[in-house]
Parts: C-alpha cells; structure tokens; sequence
C-alpha cells in the first residue's frame, strides 16, 4: 500500500512526466513530500500563474500535457488565468491542486475555495478526487482527455486527506470513457466531397490555425500546397504551420493580420479551413462569407463547425489525419496561375530600417532573421504580439507561442521557461512589451534558479500601447491609465539577477544587440526602444 | 423553436451543475430540466426543454456532446413523444368553493391529495398543455403555492435512447 500522494507520483510516471511546475501550499504538501525523491523535476515558479503558463511552453514543445500543481484556495485561483489561456488555446495541461480534507469541504475553512466549480467552464474536464483508490484512473483519464481530441486542460482537485490514504496502486492499462470517444479519421464520405469541391474551385484557399500545429499536419498542409500550388493564410495561432518564407505563404489573417490575406479571404471561392475555429479576430463578420463561397471547414471538435461561420462541408478529424486521407484523393493539376498572380500582388513588407526611433517591426524582422532554424519565439501579448506575428520570420523548423485566445499578457516569459525545459538544446526568445514584462518578471529567478539560457526582448515604450492605440483611434485620442510611469531600469532588474543586459536605441545598435543576445550562454535580456505612439496598422 | 433534448451522463457530483452551467455561460435558453437515476444507476437521465433557432439548438447539440460526462444526447419531436410534468399546487379554498375546486380537478383528471381549513393540494401529472390549463383554472382561488417538475418526456413506440 502506498499513500495517495505517491500514487500520484506513480501515475505521473507511468504517463512518462519528467518535469513538472508548481508552487507548494499547506494542501499540497503530501505530495511534495511524495515528489521529493522522486525522478520527477519540479520547477518552482514565483506565482501559479506562471508555472501554468511554463506548462503550456513545455506542452507546445514536448507535444505532451503540461503538468502544474498548485495549492487550494489563492493557489487554485492564481493558476485559472493560466488555464483558461491553455483553454482558448486547446493546449493540454494537467493540473492538480489541493483542496482541504473532505471532512471540511464546504465549510469555508481556510484556504477553501470550490475550484472545479469555478473552473468548469475553461476547463475540458475537472473533477474533485475524493478517495485515492480513484487516484490512478482519474490521472490515466486526465491524460487521455486532456491530449487526445482537442486538446485542453484537465484540472484534478485532490483534498489533503485523500493525498495521506492508503491505496493498492496499479495504474490502468487502457482508459475507455463511454462518454468521450474523439473521432480521429474523416469521414470518407466528406473527404470525398471535399476532393471533389477542391477539384471544381478556381480560386481556393487555404486557411490554418492552431490545429494544424501537430507535425503530421504541418507535414499535410506542405505536401498540400506545394503539390497543387494552393496559396494559404493563417491565423495567429497557425503561424508557423506553412514557414513565412513559403511561396504559398500569403500571411496572417485577422485585424493585425495583412490586407491582401483578408481580401483573399472573402475573395476565394473555396475556403478550406484547418484546425481554426474562425473566431473573431481572425474574420470580424464571418456571416458575410456565407453562400458567397464554398466553405469547407475541418475541425477535431465538431462544436466548432458552424459556430461561427456557416459551413459548406463539415469533417470532423485530426488536421494531420484528414490532411493525408485527402491527399490520397485526386485533387486535380492544382493552380499555379491563381498562385502566380497572387505572388505579383505579394506587398512589400510594411516596415524599414528607421534609425531613431526605430521601426519594431524592423527589429523583431531582424532579430528572427538571426535566430537559430530551429529556435522558439514566444510572443507576449500587446503591441509586441502584432508586431511580432506581422514581421517575425518562421523557418520550417521554427516555433511561434503566444498566448492566441485569451490574450494573457505575461505569458512569454514563463512560456519560454517551459519551452526550454522541453527543449534544452534549442534557442528560445521570449518578446514581451515592457507592461506584460513586468506581469512576470519575478519568473527571471526562475530562469536563474534552473540554469534556462531563454533570451529575452523587452520592447519598450513605456506604455500600454495596444490600449493607447485603442484610445487614440476610438476615445478621441485620450490617454488615460496606460503611461507605464515609474518603469524601473531593466538593466538594473536583470543585474540583480545576475542577468546580462543590453539597451539598444537605435537601429545601428540592433544587429550588434542581437547578436549578443544569441550569443549569450545563459539568460540574457536586451531592451529595445520603440516610440509610445507608434502603432500597429 | 422550442426542443426537447434528452441527455443520458454520467450519475456523479457536480454533472448537473456542469451541464445546467452550459447552458448559463454558452447563451442557450432553457425552459426546463428534470433529471433522475436511469435503471443503470450509474446513468442519469436530464430532460431539458430548450428555445432557440436552429443554429443555437445545434450548438446546444454539440456543445453538450463535447462535455466528457455526458454520455448520449438525443432530441425528441414534441408529435412522436410522450410528454409529462407533474405539478402540485396548494390553492386556498374556504368551505363555500371547495366543491368547485374538486370538481376542477376530477374534470382535470387531477388529484385532491392534502387538505386544510383554508387550503387544497391538487396533484396533476399530465400533458404539459393540460397542467397549464390545470393552473388557469385554478388561479382565480388564490394559489399559496406550487412545485413543477418540468417536462420528461420519452420517445414514443420501442425505440430508446440507452447506452
């Protein structure tokens, strides 16, 4: 017999966890009693949030659930932001927070709150625990939902007493939900449909999302477009799916997204959309496309076709699977003309080396230029998220994170911790702006505390501009609650961790910057000047 | 539109809540839910009557698949199915009018099942029309008060929904 806190352990192990991010409270001590000497890495965040949002880098990286752990009450409520971001954007974790003993449930002692309650509605699934010989079947569970399908989070709350029971561990072999059966292949039927519909358009597009990150469907959606020259958008949460340089790459959709990938959009006369769920700041009036255009929507949630935008055909299945049964399928000669007269209307890039102040988006263009072919950018959320999604370069085996659906500033920081963990051997550069750096920026001790060499860009303009942005084109231009006032010298907050750190004002400035940011060993952060009034369109 | 949806879930804590929170939190709106133990007691059975277009009911369809705890969902034609609600009303009744509430509700194919000096419980357990007729008819006594179940409704002939 085992205690419940080391059948959690057990489990975490058999499901192959070898990191997991938290932060202990009175409710959780069990089981970082039951963690400590145990091969498991725990990685202690400065805030739940955090160890939530280093989950979801790590999960996008390891293409494995995220595991974070926090205590009842204030620490549970902390790690919601983090969840729901994992929520909107169908990453999974698996969380576990303690609740106080089952004998006290419901009586408001301390530290109590009902936290599968309140996070029913971000959650994919949530379930309070209440006897350790359910311990091994709910963690088996937790990992199957919160990784096949559409992914998400799964959040266990598991009171302090249910931790100390004794319990026979054997961890189940196979999980069955009569509930839950994700359906992974398309319809055949469908796939045909979509063939045939594919073979009569004149103008298709393809448009990617966040469920075609999987490596079998970015393999799909490549072999699709070069095989038929078939031009593709995406969303911000599919950048990276098709490389930017790709010439069936016609860029980002959306209200930062670029003009002519909009106008393609309503111009097409077949929309194939894979893994988006079309929401709206990717097509602000999705009705307008409805009848207008043939809409074939693929999507592993069937909840998300015709949610919002109505579909011509639905299939239902993994992007990567339904991508191959396509493929099988004769497509016809494809269109290089339509692509070809696409490439003459391709825009100049909206940006150029300025020297002071320097244009952002020159910079990060820069900066992603410099970075390794296989590095990781995280993009925080903000003016610095649009810039970055605008102008940043993604090679083939590049990564692009940013916290898409929730818009959860901070989350660069932690993500890029979590992203290196996954990924020791590769570059990662966390973007922020200087309003979301300093929402977690006592993450820097853990970048410290674990030896983690992520790099990190503050783009700096003392202001909350995306909010000013919104003030000066829709409030009349005023300003109010968004001066970043009283900004401390980051070159001072990064010596105080013994972080190097270097300023860069001027465009001149930037490649040698840049270079020492890459080339650093450890953690390094490089601060770059940007005017409070530049924008974003 | 008005729709009957049958779901079968998972008999555990917290499925209820669940399930009438999406309802909350998505939009929907709902008109009515009874839910009881099925003759698998792990199996819990909610009869939600729900309004909407086609569109919102559609969403209610999937969203509800999509909850891991819920098993199967099925929506019912109002023609091809056998609906109830059972209803109790107490309704003031004095000496002078309490044969005619009696006879309301043996018209009504109602039940007298508590009495008081001042009062009259009525058990009705009908058509959803008729228990609506039932009420009419009894609100010019003066209601003190009253419980619903709401609809439950089963599909008629031998089809069912079972896991």
């Amino acid at each position: 017999m085992i205690s419940g806190a080391q059948a959690i352990v057990q489990s975490l192990m058999e499901e192959g966890v070898q990191v997991v991010f938290g932060y202990p409270g009175a409710t959780v001590c069990p089981l970082y009693d039951a963690l400590l000497g145990s091969p498991i890495r725990h990685v202690l965040t400065r805030n739940e949030q955090n160890a939530g949002h280093a989950a979801n880098g790590y999960a996008r990286i390891s293409g494995r659930p995220g595991v974070c752990i926090a205590t009842s009450g204030p620490g549970a409520t902390n790690l919601f932001t983090a969840i729901a971001t994992a929520y909107l954007d169908s990453i999974p974790l698996v969380a576990i927070t303690g609740q106080v003993p089952t004998s006290q449930l419901g009586r408001d002692v301390f530290q109590e709150v009902d936290t599968t309650g309140a996070a029913a509605p971000f959650t994919k699934y949530c379930a309070l625990v209440k006897e350790a010989a359910q311990l091994p079947r709910a963690l088996k569970e937790a990992f199957y939902i919160a990784s096949s399908g559409r992914p998400g989070p799964v959040l266990l709350d598991i009171p302090m007493d249910v931790q100390r029971q004794l319990v026979a561990f054997s961890y189940p072999k196979e999980v069955s939900i009569r509930g839950y059966k994700p359906q992974f292949q398309g319809h055949p039927v469908q796939v045909k449909r979509v063939a045939a519909a594919l073979r009569q358009a004149r103008r298709p597009l393809l448009c990617v999302g966040g469920g075609a990150q999987t490596p079998t469907a970015k393999a799909g959606v490549r072999r699709l477009c070069e095989r038929l020259s078939l031009p593709a958008v995406s969303t911000l949460m599919g950048l990276g799916v098709l490389p930017t340089a790709h010439p069936c790459n016609f860029g980002m959709v959306g209200q930062a997204g670029s003009p002519l990938a909009n106008r393609l959009v309503r111009e097409s006369d077949l929309l194939l959309i894979v893994g988006a769920r079309v929401g709206d700041r990717a097509v602000s009036s999705p009705q307008t496309l409805e009848g207008e255009s043939v809409i074939v929507h693929i999507d592993i949630d069937s909840a998300e076709i015709n949610k919002n935008l109505g579909t011509t055909i639905p299939l239902v299945g993994d992007a990567g699977a339904v991508l191959s049964q396509l493929l099988e399928q004769p497509l016809g000669e494809g269109w290089p003309g339509w692509r070809q007269q696409l490439e003459r209307e391709r825009p100049a890039p909206g940006f150029a080396r300025r020297e002071q102040p320097l244009d952002p988006r020159w910079f990060l263009r820069t900066l992603s230029e410099q970075m390794a072919p296989d590095g990781i950018y995280v993009a925080d959320v903000g003016q610095n998220q649009l810039w970055s999604a605008q102008s940043c370069l993604i090679p083939p085996e590049g990564r692009f994170l940013t916290s898409g659906g929730l818009g959860t500033m901070g989350y660069a920081l932690p993500a890029a911790a979590g992203a290196q963990l996954a990924a020791p051997g590769r570059q990662v550069v966390a973007v922020c702006g200087d309003g979301s750096f300093q929402m977690s920026m006592m993450e820097l001790a853990t970048l410290c505390q674990e030896g983690l060499p992520v790099k990190l860009v503050v783009v700096k303009n003392q202001m909350l501009g995306l909010v000013r942005e919104i003030q000066e084109d829709s409030y009349q231009d005023r300003e109010y609650g968004v001066q970043l006032g009283s900004l401390p010298q980051l070159g001072q907050i990064a010596a105080a961790y013994g972080i190097p750190h270097r300023r860069v004002e001027r465009a001149q400035e930037a490649p040698e910057g840049i270079r020492a940011l890459l080339e650093a060993p450890g953690a390094f952060l490089l601060e770059c000047d940007v005017d409070p009034r530049e924008k974003t369109h | 539109m008005r729709r009957i949806v049958s779901v079968l879930v998972e008999n555990k804590a917290g499925v209820l809540s669940r399930t009438a929170g999406l309802f909350a939190r998505r939009g929907f709106n709902i008109e009515s839910l009874a839910v009881g133990e099925t003759d698998d007691p792990s199996i819990s059975r909610m009869t939600i009557v729900a309004e909407g277009d086609e569109r919102t009911l559609e969403q209610v369809e999937k969203q509800l698949n999509k909850q891991i705890d819920v098993i199967k969902v099925k929506f019912l034609e109002l023609d091809a199915s056998t609906r109830r609600e059972l209803m109790l009303i107490k309704v003031n009744a004095t000496p002078q009018n309490r044969g005619e509430i009696i006879d309301i509700a043996s018209i009504m194919k109602a039940k007298i099942v508590d009495m008081s000096h001042s009062t009259l419980t009525v058990e009705a357990s009908d058509r959803p029309d008729r228990v609506k007729l039932l009420l009419e008819m009894l609100a010019p006594y003066g209601i003190a008060e009253i419980a619903r179940t709401g609809m439950v409704a089963l599909q008629k002939g031998p089809e069912a929904l079972r896991m």
